[in-house]
């Protein structure tokens, strides 16, 4: 492990007394000091993934109202009000941010340590990463009694990784950018670059239901990400959610 | 060639003033988009041209482009433009019948081989060698190859020849296929619409004439000047959308305000069209103008989004008619629940695992090491 920084703890044999703060007893203490940290998300990457969070959050509300609108508001005349502008322009600027995040993750994924680039592949052609993927299919089954230790994904969340986030995003930013082509016009930049896909598709409202599934794809990915993350966090050997604040993940035990 | 009158002598012959004609040309010019400078070119071009000789086919089609060119409000267009091009043939409109009329076509292609205009109305079905079209006692596409051969260029009227319209609506018994599916060798101009606009048909002809080449085409083959910009861009109710102030129901009090249709299945944002600029019957309305969605009929597979009144498209991939929220919200629905199950799964197997730990713990109370207990507690 390349970048992996290791945090020796005190040894057994002399364990540093001053370090018994609070309630912590010797037993404790023991753990405590075993406890090993892998610094695994570097701060662009946790940076980018909460950025990315809340851009998609707004997102889908507001997409989900461009599909659906809210009822008719009646605050003045249609001059004076914006309403939907305004939801038209909150999903417009997320999906800017979100778009030049992306890229600079992707930067990230060259510049970065060797977990940030683990979103951007399935190691297909190793073995081992299909027999882990069974094993960690069967950890969710309930057939396995003890999970694996990971410092990245493990192969279950790679996959997923890389279908929702590398793909799917991929997916949502060109659907989406040939969509606002549409509004920006002929000529414009966002149509040099991505009108093409409208006229292959041919219809802008098969675009639209595309780019909508898409959207419930990426609600269907945030519902098992989020649970995954918890669960993994309470019944599996290794930090979660944390690790995605701090950026460190710790262990539970060194078998 | 010479021989055929240029388009400023049959006007001047059917009673159409000097000051008419110079009319015509400044708005054909407007029309098109074009500066004042341009009014004399079309102008000269008019006067010294020779008319173009058209071929007008018809496949499967209800005649609905031709009777929307027949009745172009532009000032002169019905008098000048029919009269503009030398239409040679054209079986719904010409006397002739029979074995006159397909004399006629064969005269023209032999006459103006490489010269003439082919345009388009409908398509052809391929499905039993096409026999689901037959013209003078051929199927219609024969017809087609025969005189798309010889032809300069190709005008697709309409959403037939353009993208298959009707006919071509799932599961297309026939095969009804788009002309430029069929012809992939000459220059095609697809005018979509059902029918298009009669001043998009005439200002694509009169552009034609008078720079003698092709309008400057989109991505999908259509003349930028009408197309690049959609109902929706230029939509008098825009200010309404922009304020999310929608019609709930037909006839509500919305409705009477002339707020956006967009709830009520309006496919201004989706569709490529100049109705909302130049309109229809002489510029005086268009659908929404009228209180009614646009449908969309300008663009490819228009009938095969679902229904004219719904803003999202209904999805029949899955057998049953569910459109996508329908089915990401069933989907996101049935993970959710299998998530709830999962972690209440998770928490039972976790309490019993505890249990069991624990039991193991007080039977080997003695050892003194961490037992695997501590670990399971702690985990």
């Amino acid at each position: 492990m390349r970048d992996a920084t290791y945090t020796p703890g005190p040894t057994e044999d002399e364990p540093d007394k001053a370090k018994l703060t609070g309630d912590i007893t010797e037993s404790d203490f023991k753990h405590v000091s075993r406890n090993t940290s892998v610094y695994v998300y570097e701060a662009p990457v946790r940076l980018w993934h909460w950025t990315n969070a809340a851009m998609i959050l707004i997102l889908i509300v507001t997409g989900y109202f461009i599909g659906s609108p809210p009822p008719t508001m009646q605050i003045g005349e249609a001059y004076q009000q914006f309403v939907f502008g305004y939801i038209r322009f909150a999903h417009f600027a997320a999906a800017m941010v979100l778009t030049v995040g992306f890229f600079g993750r992707i930067y990230w994924a060259f510049a970065g340590n060797h977990h940030a680039r683990q979103m951007f592949y399935i190691p297909f052609l190793q073995s081992a990463f299909w027999e882990e993927l069974l094993y960690e299919f069967r950890w969710y089954l309930f057939l396995e009694k003890k999970p694996r230790k990971y410092v990245g994904h493990n192969p279950l969340a790679q996959l997923a990784m890389f279908f929702f986030m590398t793909v799917g995003l991929t997916f949502m930013l060109v659907t989406g950018w040939a969509l606002y082509a549409q509004g920006a016009g002929e000529g414009s930049i966002p149509d040099d670059l991505f009108g093409w896909l409208l006229a292959w598709v041919g219809n802008s409202q098969i675009l639209h239901t595309l780019h909508h599934l898409g959207m419930w794809a990426i609600i269907i990915f945030m519902i098992i990400h989020i649970y995954a993350a918890i669960r993994e966090d309470i019944m599996s050997r290794q930090s979660m959610v944390s690790t995605m604040i701090s950026g460190h993940r710790t262990f539970r035990d060194d078998d | 060639m010479s021989q055929i009158e240029t388009f400023y002598d049959v006007m001047r012959r059917q009673g159409i003033t000097r000051r008419s004609f110079m009319k015509y040309c400044s708005l054909t010019a407007s029309a098109l988009g074009l500066g004042p400078a341009f009014v004399p070119k079309i102008a000269h071009a008019m006067e010294t041209k020779p008319r173009t000789p058209v071929i007008w086919v018809h496949g499967l089609e209800c005649t609905c482009c031709s009777e929307s060119f027949i009745r172009s409000a532009h000032p002169l267009a019905k008098d000048v433009v029919l009269s503009m091009i030398s239409l040679d043939y054209d079986d719904t409109l010409m006397a002739a019948a029979g074995t006159q009329a397909e004399a006629a076509l064969q005269d023209t292609i032999d006459k103006y081989k490489g010269n003439y205009i082919l345009a388009v109305e409908g398509n052809p079905p391929l499905n039993e060698d096409g026999m689901f079209c037959i013209v003078g006692g051929k199927p219609f596409v024969d017809q087609l190859k025969h005189a798309a051969e010889h032809a300069k260029a190709i005008i697709s009227w309409g959403a037939c020849a353009s993208y298959g319209c009707v006919q071509a609506a799932a599961p297309n018994p026939t095969r009804a296929t788009p002309v430029h599916k069929v012809i992939t060798d000459k220059p095609i101009i697809k005018v979509p619409g059902c029918p298009p606009i009669a001043e998009v048909m005439t200002g694509v002809i009169t552009y034609m004439l008078t720079f003698d080449r092709l309008p400057t085409l989109d991505r999908q083959g259509r003349p930028e000047m009408f197309y690049s910009q959609r109902i929706h861009d230029k939509c008098y109710r825009r200010p309404h959308f922009d304020a999310g102030q929608f019609v709930e129901h037909w006839d509500d009090e919305n409705a009477r305000k002339g707020y956006c249709l967009y709830k009520m299945g309006c496919k201004g944002p989706t569709t490529y069209n100049a109705c909302s600029t130049i309109r229809w019957n002489d510029g005086v309305s268009f659908p929404i103008q009228s209180g009614h969605g646009c449908i969309g009929c300008s663009e490819d597979g228009f009938w095969d989004q679902g229904s004219f009144y719904d803003r999202l498209t209904n999805i029949k991939q899955f057998g049953i008619e569910a459109n996508a929220d329908v089915i990401g919200g069933t989907a996101a629905l049935a993970v959710g629940g299998a998530v709830a199950a999962h972690a209440a799964v998770s928490a039972l197997k976790r309490a019993q695992q505890k249990n069991d730990a624990r039991k193991a713990a007080a039977k080997t109370q003695s050892s003194k090491t961490r037992s695997s207990v501590d670990k399971n507690e702690d985990a």
